[in-house]
């Protein structure tokens, strides 16, 4: 059992073996199932992750109306135009983005680790998948390899934003999509624990401050965020650009960062957007006024 | 370690949209309809931190609705729970409370029917991963991922050595036990997490032993 991403990586070059592996023999042993089972269980969770991409490109739209259709947009974009930021990398924000405006139409999704910041992950996943061609085995190796350091993120730090504000949420799910990355372009564990350390890096700090409450606004975005810092981060690990900090005291700071910050900042939809002028009118329009 | 499971992490599936809000209400909305081990025809339920503050945009009442209803997490009728309930004629309140919690996503739901009542307090930590912390009273810390066995008892000397007895003549290994009571010889509570689920005539032992109160079993 790895409670650490040192003790992971540790784990994996003793063994020899790839992080993804790692995780499905703990989940054989300490759950007591067979490989079988467990593969199948995230090949399910690959196979919705699929469906929600798929669906919202027909263009979904939230009971609010406050989210939905932009991953429609990009894409139509992207199929007239070359993206000043490439095309894998706006192709992920729009599976990203699209994932999370199924979520909060309130489609089916998987929780990576979160369902606020879903998107990260299978957003990733599906954009890369057009470049390094995977087998499905890949592709399911990559949601291993994800949930294994979001395992670590979970049991030493948090990943709700109602506890540590979104550095938990998307700032941990771009940071496990970065590692899965690393992994499937042939990266070493050590550059997978650099890529996820390097984009939580750059989300610390990151507060919770959903309009009117809702996994809407400002959330569907921050999911095109997490899921570009993912892809950038992947490329300066397998170039071999390190973390000065370590990974595991990056998510030590995280954990910190999210205890101090304000209540306000965490998930009750009354700080940050959620306290500017329009924040507060979208929220008396779809409430009414409760103040 | 509070993540066992790497499923915890990527998973569960569940309708939108928040896994804190959402699904883990759900999955505390079912605890509790397990404890009480009926459907309930009434329940009052109390919402605090996050939970108050946004529970209807993110869809916390028909969540926790939903799961006194039995629904899992990725059922497509958990948004229309409200109205399902309604139908059912089954009461519900909703308090949005401002009283302190350690948790920020903390329920305290109240549930019966015409028979039974029980207060269970549930806490959402996150990916849609809830601990029950709370059962009519007694403190307690249970994940739901294990088969338990929840034993109301009078607090007398030889009530556990029983219960434990018991279970390791039908060869039921215990992976977690906590023993609560109220006041020394008053009522007291034993949480039992196994390994598999127990059979009816086991409990049927258990419930024929002295001092034994009530026994709910929880499957997994």
């Amino acid at each position: 059992m790895f409670r650490t991403v040192s003790e992971l990586i540790e784990q994996a070059n003793k063994e020899n073996i790839q992080i993804s592996e790692i995780m499905i023999r703990q989940e054989m042993e300490l759950k007591e199932r067979s490989r079988e089972s467990v593969i199948a269980e995230m090949e399910r969770n690959l196979e919705v992750m699929e469906n929600a991409i798929e669906q919202s490109l027909q263009g979904v739209r939230s009971v609010t109306g406050l989210t939905g259709g932009d991953a429609v947009l990009i894409q139509n974009y992207m199929n007239n135009h070359t993206p000043l930021s490439g095309t894998i990398l706006l192709d992920a924000v729009s599976k990203a983005m699209g994932t999370n405006e199924v979520n909060a139409a309130m489609g089916i999704i998987c929780a990576t680790p979160t369902a606020g910041s879903a998107g990260c992950v299978p957003g990733a996943l599906f954009a890369v998948k057009n470049q390094l061609h995977p087998t499905r085995e890949q592709m399911i190796n990559f949601l291993f390899t994800a949930g294994a350091f979001g395992f670590v993120v979970a049991n030493n730090a948090f990943i709700s934003g109602a506890a540590g504000g979104c550095q938990a949420e998307v700032g941990s799910a771009g940071a496990m999509a970065a590692a899965a990355i690393v992994e499937m372009a042939g990266g070493t564990p050590e550059q997978s624990a650099e890529a996820f350390a390097m984009t939580l890096k750059n989300m610390l700090g990151l507060v919770c401050d959903p309009v009117a409450g809702l996994v809407e606004v400002p959330c569907v975005k921050r999911n095109a965020g997490g899921v570009s810092l993912a892809i950038v981060s992947a490329d300066l690990a397998l170039a071999g650009v390190k973390s000065r900090i370590p990974c595991d005291e990056v998510i030590g700071a995280m954990y910190r960062i999210g205890q101090t910050m304000p209540v306000t900042l965490r998930e009750t939809g009354e700080g940050g957007l959620a306290d500017t002028p329009t924040g507060r009118f979208l929220r008396d329009k779809i409430f009414g006024n409760l103040a | 370690m509070k993540f066992t499971s790497v499923f915890d992490i990527i998973g569960p599936v569940m309708v939108g949209p928040s896994s804190s809000h959402t699904a883990g209400a759900g999955r505390i909305g079912k605890a509790a309809r397990n404890f009480l081990g009926a459907e309930p025809t009434w329940a009052k339920i109390h919402l605090y931190g996050s939970f108050a503050k946004t529970y209807k945009g993110h869809g916390t009442d028909f969540a926790l609705v939903g799961g006194l209803l039995g629904f899992e997490t990725d059922d497509t009728r958990m948004s229309k729970a409200l109205e399902i309930a309604k139908d059912k004629n089954i009461d519900i309140q909703f308090i949005e409370d401002t009283a302190a919690t350690e948790h920020p996503n903390t329920a305290r739901i109240i549930v019966g029917n015409d028979k039974d009542e029980i207060e269970v307090i549930g806490i959402s930590i996150g990916g849609g991963k809830i601990e029950i912390i709370e059962l009519n009273g007694f403190s307690l810390r249970l994940s739901g991922d294990h088969p338990a066995l929840l034993i109301m008892h009078n607090d007398r000397f030889g009530a556990i050595a029983t219960v434990t007895s018991i279970l390791a003549k039908h060869k039921i290994n215990i992976g977690h036990m906590e023993v609560n009571r109220k006041d020394k010889g008053e009522e007291a509570l034993m949480v039992i997490e196994m390994d598999q689920n127990v059979d009816e005539a086991l409990l049927q032992e258990l419930r024929e032993t002295d001092h034994i109160v009530k026994i709910t079993k929880l499957e997994s």
